[in-house]
């Protein structure tokens, strides 16, 4: 019998959409969908262990080989550059990176800019790239408010489709980079399971390009 | 790997492996745990990480515990005209790795070929990778790429920048073609560029499979070049009955200004990175000074501990005697156990965490 193929899913929103996909490119799990509290589910027939992993780190247990791929956001691929492949653009769970401020921000360029974020590895390859001086102040949640009480000047974080920023009377100001959920996979699993890899990776891909 | 539950894997390959190159005419190279600092500085990203553990020694001099054995072994390698010359070693090295924070010792057994290389020297140092993986598992993968074939390819585009030429290097090792699609695109590349390397980074397989696919993607006579040498070393490794384990995978890309030509890795089946990684590295002996080239690899042996399975059990037998037993009965009992062939511990009482298969109590008979 083939070995099954282990997939960490991320859990939320975007999860249930990206198991739909998988769904849908032949690789459903039923008792995934029955509503209860395990993490770890299988379909011998389909060839596929499914389990639910915070989406922060899909890529580790993909980099460290308990899955052999994963569903991740290429925003935590950008931040922890894992040592994976990155196998196709699932198109899924569009958002941008960008960086935002308080609508009557002005910006100091005679200052250490205080930068509030989730992503300190991006925004600061960012300032870089502008050779910029910035003190990264590392937060894990609410970001938005850092400005607004004045712990930072602007922060680096995910923009879907800015109803928040809004609502906090920030808006964004520049894109850093446009995120997506990409199919990654463990490099050695990759070979040793190369034909199971790449039938799901073309049937995904299949289905991104149908959108 | 399971002769004597005390050796472990690691231990266990490390010998193997050490006979393995012996009896290829390979001798042995023992070295200084320290190396002065100022070695790896110059050669910084040759080192699979950069950071290096230092200390002063008594004269003042900074020293390093050595990150690495290939540049201790160039630094001291004397070629001469034809001759070859031909060494492995087995020893600790101090890096750090991503996952892991702070320094960790690895162990690594590994070999250099260093002289007037031909086919026939590369071939043999393939060979020996394959079989080293061999005695590992039997299930292994030998992947095998050619720095040559991508960096013609790359060439084809005149005055490309250092920054995007990274950029695809890297996305290369990801497999990602929407990324090298979109890289060309901003960068201006020609159509023609994006969609090599795309076929480039999606190839996978055995070289019967992606062999003939090269061929439509080698064009310069660079990549022809290179192409022949794969070419060439598959017919050796399929003369020894090693092919069979080996793919052709072309996202193995390392630093080129050390890399040129063949480049290969090893992976065994339940492991999560690769066991083996070696190449053939002129740049590298050129920077350092020394013609002629340069091909090894390295056994990375600390990841085997991961395949030990392990027994069940600390020990077959618990005997458990009393202060009124005989004592030399008891010693006697013991080598009696110990002679049917179990590991026997002897206490007065069951330690609370020794897990053992059999217990026996002396006071309940056996030989008197």
């Amino acid at each position: 019998m083939m070995e099954l193929l282990n997939i960490a899913l991320p859990k939320g929103r975007l999860g249930e959409k990206v198991y739909a996909r998988f769904k849908a490119a032949g690789y459903p799990c039923p008792s995934i969908e029955e509503e209860n509290r395990k993490l770890i589910f299988e379909n011998e027939e389909a060839g596929v262990r499914y389990f639910w992993v915070k989406p922060s780190d899909v890529a580790i247990y993909v980099e460290r080989g308990a899955a052999d791929i994963g569903v991740a956001g290429k925003d935590i691929l950008l931040e922890y550059e894992p040592d994976v492949y990155e196998l196709a653009d699932l198109g899924l769970g569009k958002c941008r990176m960008c960086v935002a401020a308080k609508k009557d921000f002005r910006d100091r360029m005679d200052r250490v800019l205080r930068v509030a974020t989730k992503f300190p590895h991006i925004a600061g390859g960012y300032y870089a790239t502008l050779s910029r001086e910035i003190d990264i102040i590392h937060l894990n949640g609410s970001i938005e408010i850092a400005p607004i009480l004045g712990l930072s000047d602007v922060i680096v974080d995910i923009v879907e489709t800015g109803k928040t920023l809004l609502e906090n009377d920030l808006e964004p100001k520049e894109t850093i980079v446009p995120i997506s959920a990409r199919l990654i996979a463990n490099k050695v699993g990759y070979k040793f399971k190369h034909e199971q890899i790449t039938e799901l990776c073309r049937r995904m891909e299949a289905l991104s390009e149908k959108g | 790997m399971n002769d004597s539950p005390i050796r472990r894997p690691d231990e266990r390959a490390g010998l193997l492996l050490r006979e393995l190159y012996h009896r290829h005419g390979y001798q042995g190279y023992r070295m200084s745990k320290f190396e002065p600092y100022d070695l790896y500085a110059r050669n910084k990203s040759f080192l699979v990480s950069e950071n290096i553990l230092t200390f002063t020694d008594t004269d003042g001099r900074l020293m390093a515990l050595k990150p690495d054995v290939t540049l201790s072994i160039i630094k001291n390698a004397q070629p001469s005209g034809q001759a070859l010359e031909k060494v492995y070693y087995h020893e600790n090295v101090y890096r750090t790795s991503p996952a892991a924070a702070g320094y960790r010792e690895i162990m690594q057994t590994g070999l250099e070929c260093i002289g007037a290389l031909d086919l026939a020297a590369m071939g043999e140092v393939l060979a020996l990778a394959a079989e080293s993986l061999a005695l590992l598992s039997g299930e292994y993968l030998l992947d095998l790429g050619h720095v040559g074939l991508v960096s013609a390819l790359l060439a084809e585009q005149a005055g490309l920048e250092e920054a995007v030429r990274a950029g695809l290097l890297a996305e290369l090792g990801r497999k990602n073609a929407p990324a090298i699609r979109s890289l060309c695109a901003q960068a201006g590349l020609e159509h023609s560029l994006a969609e090599k390397l795309c076929r480039l980074s999606q190839l996978y397989g055995p070289p019967a499979q992606v062999l003939p696919q090269l061929e439509e993607l080698a064009e310069c006579r660079e990549a022809q070049a290179a192409l022949e040498e794969l070419e060439g070393l598959c017919r050796i490794l399929e003369r020894l009955d090693l092919l069979e384990r080996v793919r052709l995978d072309f996202s193995i890309v390392n630093d080129m200004r050390y890399y040129n030509g063949v480049i290969f890795r090893g992976y065994l089946p339940g492991l999560a990175s690769g066991v083996l990684a070696g190449g053939r590295y002129d740049n590298l002996l050129r920077r350092m000074g020394k013609a002629g080239g340069a091909i090894g690899f390295a056994v990375y042996l600390d990841q085997l501990e991961r395949l030990d399975q392990g027994s069940d059990y600390d020990v077959d037998v618990l005997l458990l005697y009393s202060l009124q037993d005989d004592p030399a009965a008891v010693a006697e009992r013991t080598r009696a156990l110990m002679a049917e062939g179990k590991s026997v511990r002897a206490e007065r009482t069951a330690p609370p965490r020794l897990r053992y298969r059999e217990l026996v109590r002396f006071s309940e008979g056996g030989p008197a």
